[in-house]
């Protein structure tokens, strides 16, 4: 047991400090996220203090960018089950050793998530109010409360799937099944479930009818899966380029086929939508109207909404045509469809919940800057978690960071001398 | 560096030479970074009693004891005293037996004059910048109850203006609540008089509640309440006009302060034309009890949302 534990601390200690070490790019890199961390950090110090007044919210448009960031990466977080499906169920060997970069790349987006969260509370430091047991959390009724319970199990089963497959690959031996397949079929239905229950957040209320609409929740997945394996794709080539991991074209092509169908389907839903809203004519259509067309003289959103509309359109086509095989295509494509996405889901579908006013008054909503640096710095913190998350699980991966060398001096974990010709 | 061979003396002073550098930026960086940590946090030292331990740690309202309350009240009072220099008088008042409020707004009478508004800031001690307010009055063409035709912002020489009716909106005070049924901690509930109220030193501040409500009655402390002094209403309630801090919720709570020990609410006390109408509707001699029996026209607002307000409009010839 002592041993054991003694065992584990070395991983931790051996992963933590290998965060630390790298080459000039990397280090680069990791200032300048941290920068923009620092830069967040300070910028939510002043809302902290002042209060949300120094953001561009107010009663009439209550949610901004920080809950339109929340809703998307929500969708990013669940689609690593993409990956775990084929997988898993289908047993596809392309995607076998890849699988654990979109687990990771989950528990990076749900940090973030819960990050946009806490930054939109008024009272922070009464977040243990929402602790069952301690506080008062209203389950079942609150959508909010299932979220909370969801998006934090989502994490902790991400972190453990992750967690000990690495280890078992750290310690070269093989993971008990056990110990995590059941937790990777639940997982399944668990990522699912986040963006159900996210877009239930919003469907579940009356009094918005541009939310209060039953293709909210299938729409939410259809365009997360499009996004979340697109993002993924990306930062594949990004790991095969800087650590030489052997990753296959084949394997970014499945994920293609996943991104075309998805986004095929996402485009097909939102058709559905602009049908319904549009050519019934009826008076629930007026933040439809203001978010595609303007209402009134006010139009803050048209230009991003058909930005988005023609950002989906173009990925959609090229991942249909066979142009997309070839990768620099792909990553137009893929570019297009994660900025179009962000766009639509994001503020695209937060801000028109409130324009107009229940009570018909129109008030526009433009994020601050101080929001916008709150903004960038967690998405800054995101990625420099999930950097820190791959420069440990790639040499663990590829054996060059593993039991069998802890005794071996400490700067050989950073710059293996070993036979894998990592460029660190 | 790594693998650099300790073979020869010159070599190792050549490593040696190495690692003094690399520890030299090695802690250049990290006082760099803590320092660039320390001037991020730099704000917050204009943190002035944000929340004091005995408020973080306060029981939710359902939860606490008599004593607890007593407590919680000194503490209140404590605090208002040390801010505004005045001491006030903190109750917890209770629904009554057999009481149920209900509202009745009179839309024949209403001028438009936002009396009702500003007595109503007035009494629950609302920020005053920025001006909170819980009453909005719409400003309507005659024929039409259509909200997304209102005027919010209605500012004529004197009213009321013909062609046009006005429509005041506050909290309905619903049977079926959005807003308490989406509180992830419960922090707003319905007493048994029908009225919704909030544990300000419970909300969390999520705003849920004010993308849920239908009537656009909630409001949230964006910043710090600023209440002059000499404005400061002194009779307070715990569940009513008590000042709120930053980063909560309030909305109308039909002035529990006055109406639960018997007194009107004062949008109805300050009206110039006795357009609205409070009381118990369980008790059939009422006005209220009147007026929902006898009028042949009342409306709820939305009623299409099923939230059955206790607010009810209503015409007379």
């Amino acid at each position: 047991m002592i041993k054991g534990t003694r065992d584990y601390l070395t991983f931790l200690w051996r992963c933590a400090r290998i965060a630390f070490v790298g080459d000039w790019r990397y280090y680069a890199w990791m200032a300048g996220l941290t920068v923009f961390c620092l830069l967040g950090l300070h910028a939510y110090c002043i809302q902290f203090v002042h209060g949300l007044i120094v953001t561009g919210m107010s009663d009439e448009v209550s949610w901004g960018v920080y809950i339109a960031n929340f809703t998307f990466l929500v969708g990013v977080a669940a689609a690593a089950v993409m990956m775990v499906i084929p997988v898993y169920i289908y047993d596809n060997e392309e995607l076998h050793d890849l699988v654990i970069f979109g687990e990771l790349l989950a528990v990076a987006a749900i940090i973030m998530c819960l990050a946009f969260v806490t930054v939109d509370l008024g009272r922070p430091d009464r977040f243990w109010h929402l602790i069952p047991g301690l506080g008062q959390l209203n389950f079942p009724r609150s959508m909010l409360s299932w979220d909370v319970i969801v998006l934090n199990g989502y994490l902790l089963l991400n972190v453990h799937i992750c967690g000990y497959l690495l280890y078992c690959r750290y310690q070269d031996r093989k993971p008990s099944k056990w110990f995590y397949i059941p937790f990777v079929f639940v997982a399944i239905f668990w990522a699912v479930s986040i963006h159900t229950v996210t877009a239930f957040l919003y469907v579940g209320l009356g009094g918005r009818p541009f939310w209060n609409s039953s293709i909210v929740g299938p729409r939410f997945l259809a365009s997360a899966f499009s996004a979340g394996p697109a993002i993924i794709i990306l930062a594949l080539q990004v790991i095969r380029r800087v650590t030489h991991y052997h990753i296959t074209d084949k394997a970014l092509l499945t994920l293609r086929s996943i991104v075309q169908v998805s986004m095929i389907i996402n485009v097909f839903l939102l058709i559905n939508e602009v049908f319904k809203e549009f050519y019934s004519g009826n008076l629930h259509v007026a933040s439809s109207r203001y978010l595609f067309l303007g209402l009134d003289g006010h139009h803050a959103l048209v230009p991003w909404i058909w930005t988005a509309v023609a950002f989906n359109l173009i990925s959609m086509f090229l991942l249909i045509l066979p142009l997309s095989r070839s990768l620099k295509w792909l990553d137009v494509a893929c570019a297009l469809c994660i900025v179009g996405i962000w766009i639509e889901k994001g503020m695209g579908l937060v801000i028109p919940g409130f324009i107009p006013t229940p009570l018909g008054a129109l008030i526009e909503y433009t994020p601050s800057l101080n929001e916008t640096l709150v903004c960038l710095g967690i998405w800054a913190f995101g990625l420099l978690c999930y950097t820190i998350f791959l420069r440990m699980s790639v040499p663990i991966l590829q054996g060059v960071l593993s039991k069998a060398n802890e005794n071996l001096p400490e700067s050989d974990a950073g710059a293996p001398a070993a036979p894998a010709p990592s460029p660190r | 560096m790594a693998s650099t061979e300790k073979s020869s003396p010159a070599v190792s002073d050549e490593t040696e030479r190495l690692l003094n550098r690399r520890n030299f930026l090695r802690s250049s960086a990290a006082f760099a970074g803590l320092s660039a940590l320390a001037a991020s946090l730099s704000p917050l030292r204009e943190l002035h009693d944000y929340s004091s331990v005995e408020e973080f740690m306060q029981k939710y309202y359902k939860e606490m004891t008599p004593d607890d309350m007593a407590r919680a009240i000194k503490r209140i009072e404590n605090e208002v005293q040390r801010q505004y220099g005045i001491r006030p008088h903190v109750r917890d008042l209770r629904p009554m037996d057999g009481v149920e409020f209900v509202y009745c707004l009179n839309l024949t009478r209403c001028i438009g004059c936002r009396k009702c508004v500003h007595a109503c800031v007035a009494e629950n001690n609302q920020s005053r910048n920025p001006e909170i307010q819980y009453i909005r009055v719409l400003k309507l063409p005659h024929g039409s109850m259509d909200v997304d035709k209102a005027d919010h912002l209605y500012n004529p020489e004197a009213v009321p203006e013909k062609g046009f009716f006005y429509m005041p909106v506050q909290c309905q005070q619903c049977h079926n609540p959005p807003c308490v049924k989406v509180c992830p901690v419960h922090a707003t509930w319905q007493e048994k008089d029908g009225i919704t109220v909030i544990d300000y030193d419970w909300c969390i501040g999520c705003r849920y509640c004010e993308a849920a409500c239908p009537y656009w009655a909630r409001r949230f402390n964006f910043t710090k309440p600023d209440i002059p002094k000499e404005r400061l209403n002194l009779n307070m309630a715990y569940l009513g006009n008590r000042p709120r801090k930053q980063g909560v919720m309030e909305k109308c709570h039909f002035c529990v302060q006055r109406t639960r020990v018997g007194r009107y609410p004062a949008c109805l006390e300050v009206c110039p034309v006795g357009a609205r109408k409070f009381g118990n509707i369980l008790d059939p001699d009422s006005e209220v009890s009147y007026i929902l029996r006898e009028k042949r026209i009342f409306i709820q607002l939305k009623e299409e949302m099923g939230t059955n307000p206790r607010f009810f409009y209503y015409f007379e010839k």
